[in-house]
């Protein structure tokens, strides 16, 4: 589905990508796990084209990414949901979720779409009218994986779902997660929090300072020793 | 003393005005608002203290028109679009042109033709202007931009002030030239006396077009699709690529619309003073719907408002005492409230987070 080729990134004189390939096949849940600066984030923002990469290429469905402006990714199904969350503050959760489907036309569907979400959260619908900024963390993950759905998404990126919640909550989202894949949705997943990526997914890559050393079935790299010793401990 | 502690006693000083509860800060304004409009009363009677009230709330109107697009262009990409001003002027001049067209072909309702024809004209010249200069420098550091906006007004005014006589064959038919020129009576002036005040129809029409527009906008920006984009945009442009809205678009909406009422506000200028001075005439108008923008709080499209009628009142109150007041009352409004509150009156004061 997504195909990642040679793909070289840098900033300024630091090459933050040293030409990785991988690729996600429809269906699958891909996660990509590495410590802080390994590029994961970097990756994500490069297929959502908010970077440039100075080399390799990003074909979604036979289609080359490169050219296309980040603002009609979503129209391609792709739904990046950032690290940070970044939810719009000063909007309310209903409209964050309405943005979400900015260039739709079809009222009925969005509404549905928009239903779909309230039922997935229904802390989400208790909110509604309540400003983003006034979120909890959790309710706040919980939204960025909202708009993320009610994109349409046949590819989901999600950078960091479980950063800076508490146990309980990540599992929640897990859940979700999982949920939403069964649905049908592909999901690449960026973590640092590798023992729940690893238990979710179905194939990971292991990045480190740019390269990927380590690729392969989520539970064999789950067993692999120096993943153990570096992010299982 | 360490610098430190000399800083932070500064710093005490200048926070004890902040510290006084909520009323307290109110008494204070209102008192000292009180006091000088008692003493307006006291030396040029009620009916003078009316009188300047109805034209410090027509000129305020315009000024409100103008701060709003400063403000909604400072919200969105925190630009302050120095040639807003001469787009204000453009507007003007455009209005001046087709109305005097529609006038000589009897046309019948030539004003609300005029507003809205140059209200369209002036904001595609503002969209092109911002594709053309400020795009381009989105993402470089905002001085950059600053400076663009400054070298835009300038271009405007002295472009549009050629003489016509001296430009070559196809810019010779867009230049206005620097003579004044007069502008068409749209409306017929009729002066009502109500209790020894004069109201014209030009005034009435133009707080309440000004009141229709603002209207319009409040809808706009809190309602439709557009205006959550636009706060949205405001936010950060990232997640909003991210979630596939085209930033590019809604950023050059904001500015068609932030222009287009500068444009409307120029039409009501140049019919309330029936002439067309030259192509610098925004400049003035401009600055202080600048002033008033950032009284009321750079950004905040209440506090625009607001600021554009508290600097159009007392603007038109300190004139009718000495003509020359005028101009320097704006800049003893603005000072004394940044001293007291330095986001302005509506403005919230919020942290850089680092």
């Amino acid at each position: 589905m997504l195909k990642i080729h040679n793909l070289d990134v840098s900033y300024g004189p630091i090459r933050a990508l040293k030409g990785i390939s991988f690729e996600v096949k429809e269906g699958e849940i891909v996660t990509l796990i590495g410590a802080n600066g390994a590029g994961k984030s970097t990756t994500l923002r490069t297929i959502s084209n908010l970077i440039k990469p100075q080399n390799g290429s990003i074909t979604f469905l036979n289609k080359d990414l490169l050219p296309v402006p980040a603002y009609d990714l979503v129209k391609l199904g792709i739904a990046h949901v950032p690290e940070g969350r970044i939810i719009f503050g000063p909007l309310t959760v209903h409209e964050n979720l309405e943005l979400a489907t900015w260039g739709r036309k079809d009222k009925i569907a969005i509404r549905e779409d928009l239903n779909k979400v309230y039922d997935l959260f229904p802390l989400l619908k208790e909110r509604k009218f309540q400003l983003g900024e006034t979120l909890s963390g959790g309710e706040q993950q919980m939204l960025a994986l909202g708009r993320g759905l009610v994109a349409r998404a046949k590819l989901m990126l999600l950078d960091e779902p479980s950063m800076g919640l508490a146990p309980l909550l990540v599992q929640d989202i897990y859940r979700v997660i999982r949920q939403v894949n069964a649905e049908g949705t592909t999901i690449l997943l960026v973590e640092q929090n590798a023992h729940m990526a690893l238990e979710v997914a179905h194939r990971a890559y292991v990045l480190e300072t740019g390269n990927i050393i380590l690729e392969g079935p989520a539970d064999e790299v789950a067993k692999n020793p120096k993943v153990i010793k570096a992010y299982l401990g | 003393m360490t610098k430190k502690q000399i800083s932070s006693s500064v710093n005490k000083k200048m926070l004890a005005y902040d510290k006084l509860p909520n009323w307290k800060k109110y008494a204070f304004i209102s008192a000292i608002t009180l006091f000088f409009l008692a003493l307006y009363i006291s030396f040029f009677g009620i009916q003078a203290f009316f009188q300047q009230l109805v034209n410090g709330i027509q000129l305020g109107s315009i000024y409100a028109l103008i701060a709003l697009g400063y403000t909604m262009i400072y919200g969105i990409i925190r630009l302050i679009n120095f040639a807003h001003g001469d787009l204000f002027m453009f507007g003007a001049y455009i209005s001046c042109f087709l109305g005097n067209y529609l006038m000589a072909h009897n046309f019948r309702y030539p004003f609300i033709v005029v507003l809205i024809f140059s209200m369209v004209v002036t904001a595609l010249l503002g969209m092109a202007i911002e594709k053309i200069a400020y795009k381009p420098l989105r993402f470089k550091p905002r001085l950059a931009a600053l400076i663009t906006a400054l070298g835009v007004s300038l271009f405007l005014e002295n472009f549009f002030a050629l003489s016509p006589q001296n430009v070559p064959f196809p810019l010779n038919k867009i230049v206005f030239g620097p003579k004044y020129i007069l502008f068409p009576a749209l409306i017929a002036e009729k002066t009502y006396n109500i209790g020894g005040i004069a109201i014209n129809n030009i005034k009435i029409l133009i707080v309440i077009i000004t009141i229709i527009l603002m209207i319009a906008l409040q809808y706009i920006v809190k309602k439709t699709m557009i205006g959550k984009a636009m706060r949205a945009v405001a936010f950060n442009k990232d997640a909003c690529l991210m979630m596939g809205i085209n930033i590019d678009k809604v950023i050059s909406i904001t500015f068609g619309i932030g222009i287009s009422l500068a444009a409307a506000s120029g039409t009501l200028y140049a019919l309330t003073y029936g002439q067309l001075q030259s192509p610098y005439l925004g400049i003035w108008p401009g600055l202080k719907a600048f002033i008033a923008a950032v009284l009321g709080g750079i950004g905040n499209i209440p506090g625009a408002m607001l600021g554009s009628y508290v600097m159009g009142v007392s603007e038109t109150f300190a004139t009718s005492i000495n003509s020359n007041f005028g101009y320097g009352i704006a800049f003893v409004i603005l000072i004394v409230v940044l001293v007291f509150k330095p986001a302005g009156l509506l403005g919230k004061f919020t942290k850089e987070k680092v």
